[in-house]
């Protein structure tokens, strides 16, 4: 372990704490460390290394938490004498994680019980409420450095129920169709020996009743989609498959009734079996991921209210009235639209327009909701409920409130009208060619034709190849909502960016420097005062500039809002604004600047420019060569020239654009008969990416912030997004190709039908044969795609 | 010849009791998480290993 390393957090100590012979960068870290090595849980340092993560220190903000109401809605058990609470903790990352939340009984006696659930980044705990609270135990998640994330989501949505029905026909289908297989076994060899003439009945009835859970449970929800698709009028891929299933089950059955066959139990159940796989395959989760986030996710459950005798008291979010004096504290997310009282605001919006920029509220002025404060307490009232906001307001837009009918039709559908004609009328055709030749004869090819044109293979085809690659873009950091977004990517034309937070990275930006150069040792100066703020611009200045020693600081005096003050030895800096350092004219205004002033002679200021995302221009040439673009900014035109300079010429760039605005450019585009694919980062591009065919969240924590949407980008891979893009329509030809081939597999099939030569065994063969050759052919496909794309 | 009746029916109760314990396994959710039940069986050993340091030492780490 290197000596500058703080042990817990391995954050690079600045003032190091040094106990117990290890080197801490802050008493937070100490004190983790403190606690797990008085329970003996020190392991978790040697299980994997840099697990730890610096405590917060703000505890009051879990003061809802004493609420019972508020309690009793978060809570998954409750009966007075024992809690069991699932609490979301994003820090959850390794194996020591795991340890030591699954340890914490040690640490407090009166937790009973934890168990993590890693991929959804979930810790069950249960614990004894009769001396426990649940205030106390998420200040101790919170004191060891795993702060719980509770949103007003938790409280306002029903527990979801796991939906697990299709594991389980997925499991009748698969028993049956492996004991009948075994059952029918005998009857493919046609040997007519004694033993088998004795005991054929039995096996026969015995398959019957492996196939009744199959037809009236496993294959239910193709029944009901026919049956939808018939009320509809949709000729879709369940109407074949549903008639399929009957016509299999019904001359089955009446054969074994009849003494006439076997039946077709054994191609029964393994149609179900196949079919119902390549369901399961195409789903694919990703539990740490949530697509369906609004702004509930985003705000508190409570907050402190002042009463007019200047008490305090919780209030629920909801219960916000217009008003009200709200207390906010440092880190806290201001839930109403507001007017600042008292108290220095410092507003960060990033959850609103991606732009991580802070800023600096007088008394007096409006505050919006959405913004997180930062520093000090503040003290608003508020001037609108929680639904009426204007970043709320986006939600009761008819975008988020109807589930949208879908008018989008699957390449399966449409495939699938045509081949649901030509079957019934091959089945009519041949069947009155029978009636007129050899009567005894029709009913046998009707049936045939019936089960063996039923489209296992075409309606694996699509399943298979959007499951597939839904799994390779998911290992390359591009998850999916699901398979019909997939489908829906083949088809976009044209493509709109957001840009602050898409287009340019939050996390980094360049400065650059304009005046008088700084001396060697103003910069040092600097950086020493710097490392004192917890500014963002402070921050982001300080890891620009060179490390350099640090100079011991006289006096330092940080004015919130306007900037820093500091002496040592004879020096004196002036750190900040335009106004507070006292420049008189200052061009840049679009852009966002620290000014500098030495010894009271202004020596210049630094710029802060937006910082774009590596690859931008060969992206945006890529696309623009086939589909339009555009640019959609709730910015000012600060940034105009420089876009225009580094995007190609002639797209749309669009600023001042309002979240509303957004909205209304993507349905005009739509109007327009375009289809829209939207790239977005804040909650105010939520509306858009509603609205837009394909909505793709681009984030720098994937397991953080991003709003509702359809895929969700890791920021790393922006550069490859029109690979992406494209390997969704290669995706489409395969499934085209695939449809081709079990066309093939039918037209033999149709062959023996037709001519009345179907026997059990052929159709028992062929079924699953086509399944498994079109389930290899799309699996090599799209590996052959993801060899293509980085 | 009534020996393939039981044959018949302990094949088939064996495969029920298979099925049957599938069904339960995924009602108490035992596939909704694959990946914690497998890092943690590799953390008894180490706790165990915590308890017998501690008989001898009262501070591990020191």
């Amino acid at each position: 372990m290197e000596q500058n390393n703080c042990f817990h957090c391995s954050d690079i100590c600045i003032s190091s704490i040094v106990f117990d012979n290890k080197t801490f960068c802050c008493n937070g870290c100490k004190t983790v460390y403190e606690i797990f090595s008085l329970n003996n849980l020190t392991d978790y340092y040697t299980i994997e290394k840099n697990a730890g993560t610096k405590p917060l220190e703000s505890i009051s903000k879990y003061d809802f938490l004493s609420d019972d109401a508020i309690v009793e809605k978060l809570l998954d058990f409750n009966d007075d004498t024992t809690h069991i609470i699932t609490l979301h903790i994003p820090h959850i990352h390794c194996s020591s994680c795991i340890w030591v939340l699954e340890n914490l009984h040690k640490i407090e006696p009166l937790i009973v019980s934890s168990q993590v659930n890693f991929p959804k980044k979930n810790v069950r705990i249960n614990y004894d409420a009769t001396k426990y609270t649940l205030k106390k135990l998420v200040e101790l998640l919170s004191i060891i450095g795993y702060e719980p994330y509770i949103s007003l989501n938790d409280v306002s949505n029903d527990k979801k129920k796991v939906d697990r029905s299709l594991i389980y026909k997925l499991g009748v289908a698969g028993f049956a169709f492996g004991n009948v297989m075994f059952l029918s076994f005998p009857e493919y060899f046609e040997m007519h020996d004694y033993w088998i003439e004795q005991y054929k009945n039995t096996f026969r009835w015995l398959m019957f009743a492996f196939s009744l859970p199959v037809v009236f449970y496993a294959a239910q929800e193709y029944f009901i989609a026919a049956y939808k698709g018939i009320k509809s009028k949709i000729l879709n891929i369940d109407i074949p498959i549903a008639l399929g299933i009957t016509v299999l089950f019904v001359r089955s059955t009446l054969e074994i009734v009849l003494d006439y066959g076997t039946g077709f139990f054994d191609s029964l159940t393994g149609l179900v079996f196949f079919l119902l796989l390549g369901k399961f395959f195409q789903q694919k989760t990703y539990n740490f991921l949530s697509f369906e986030r609004d702004y509930k996710s985003y705000f508190p459950i409570a907050i402190t209210k002042i009463n007019t005798d200047r008490s305090e008291s919780t209030l629920q979010v909801y219960d916000i009235q217009k008003g009200d004096r709200l207390l906010i504290r440092n880190g806290e997310l201001i839930p109403v639209d507001a007017i600042l009282i008292k108290g220095g605001a410092h507003i960060d919006y990033s959850f609103v327009t991606g732009e991580s920029e802070v800023i600096a509220k007088k008394s007096g002025d409006k505050l919006f909701a959405g913004g997180k404060q930062i520093e000090d307490a503040i003290e608003i009232e508020a001037l609108k409920t929680v639904s009426q906001s204007y970043l709320t307001q986006l939600w009761s837009h008819e975008v988020f409130n109807k589930k949208r009918e879908d008018p989008f039709r699957t390449i399966t559908d449409v495939i699938s009208k045509r081949f649901t004609i030509a079957i019934l009328s091959i089945a009519i055709i041949a069947t009155s060619y029978w009636v007129y030749f050899d009567s005894t004869k029709a009913l046998n090819v009707f049936t045939a034709v019936l089960i063996i044109a039923c489209p296992c293979a075409i309606a694996l085809a699509s399943p298979f190849t959007l499951g597939n690659l839904l799994r390779i873009l998911g290992k390359k950091k591009f998850y999916i909502k699901n398979a019909s977004i997939l489908e829906k990517m083949a088809t976009i034309d044209t493509v709109i960016f957001d840009k602050t937070g898409t287009i340019t990275s939050n996390q980094k930006s360049t400065i650059s420097y304009e005046g008088i150069p700084l001396t060697q040792k103003e910069v040092t100066l600097l950086k020493s005062t710097l490392r004192s703020s917890n500014h963002p611009l402070s921050r982001r200045l300080y890891d620009q500039l060179e490390p350099l020693d640090i100079l011991p600081i006289d006096t330092y005096k940080e004015h919130i809002g306007k900037g820093i003050e500091v002496k040592s030895n004879s020096n004196s800096l002036k750190i900040g604004s335009a106004t507070f350092v006292g420049v008189p004219s200052f061009k840049h205004n679009l852009h966002t600047s620290v000014h500098i002033k030495s010894d009271n002679e202004y020596k210049g200021h630094y710029l802060f420019h937006n910082k774009y995302r590596e690859g931008i221009t060969t992206i945006f040439n890529r696309f623009h060569s086939e589909m339009k673009v555009g640019v959609l900014s709730g910015d000012n035109q600060g940034e105009k020239k420089h876009l225009e300079k580094i995007l190609p010429t002639g797209i749309p760039l669009l600023f001042n654009q309002k979240p509303e605005d957004k909205l209304q450019y993507i349905k005009a585009l739509q109007k327009q008969g375009q289809k829209v694919l939207m790239i977005g980062d804040g909650l105010n591009d939520a509306g858009a990416l509603a609205q837009s065919d394909v909505g793709i969240a681009i984030s720098e924590n994937i397991n953080v912030f991003s709003p509702a949407c359809d895929a969700i980008l890791d920021a790393t891979k922006f550069e490859q997004l029109y690979d992406y893009v494209k390997s969704a329509k290669k995706a489409m030809t395969i499934i085209r190709l695939s449809f081709l081939f079990s066309l093939i597999y039918n037209l033999i099939g149709l062959y023996f039908a037709t001519t009345g030569q179907l026997k059990p065994v052929i159709a028992a063969i062929l079924m699953p044969l086509s399944s498994i050759s079109i389930v290899v052919f799309t699996t090599i496909c799209t590996n052959l795609i993801n060899n293509k794309i980085k | 010849m009534n020996i393939i009746y039981l044959l018949l029916t302990i094949s088939i109760l064996v495969a029920i009791l298979f099925f049957v314990a599938f069904i339960v396994s995924v009602k108490k959710g035992q596939y909704d998480d694959t990946y914690t039940p497998s890092v943690r069986m590799l953390f008894d050993d180490e706790l165990i290993d915590d308890k017998l340091k501690n008989g001898k030492t009262t501070n591990t780490d020191n």
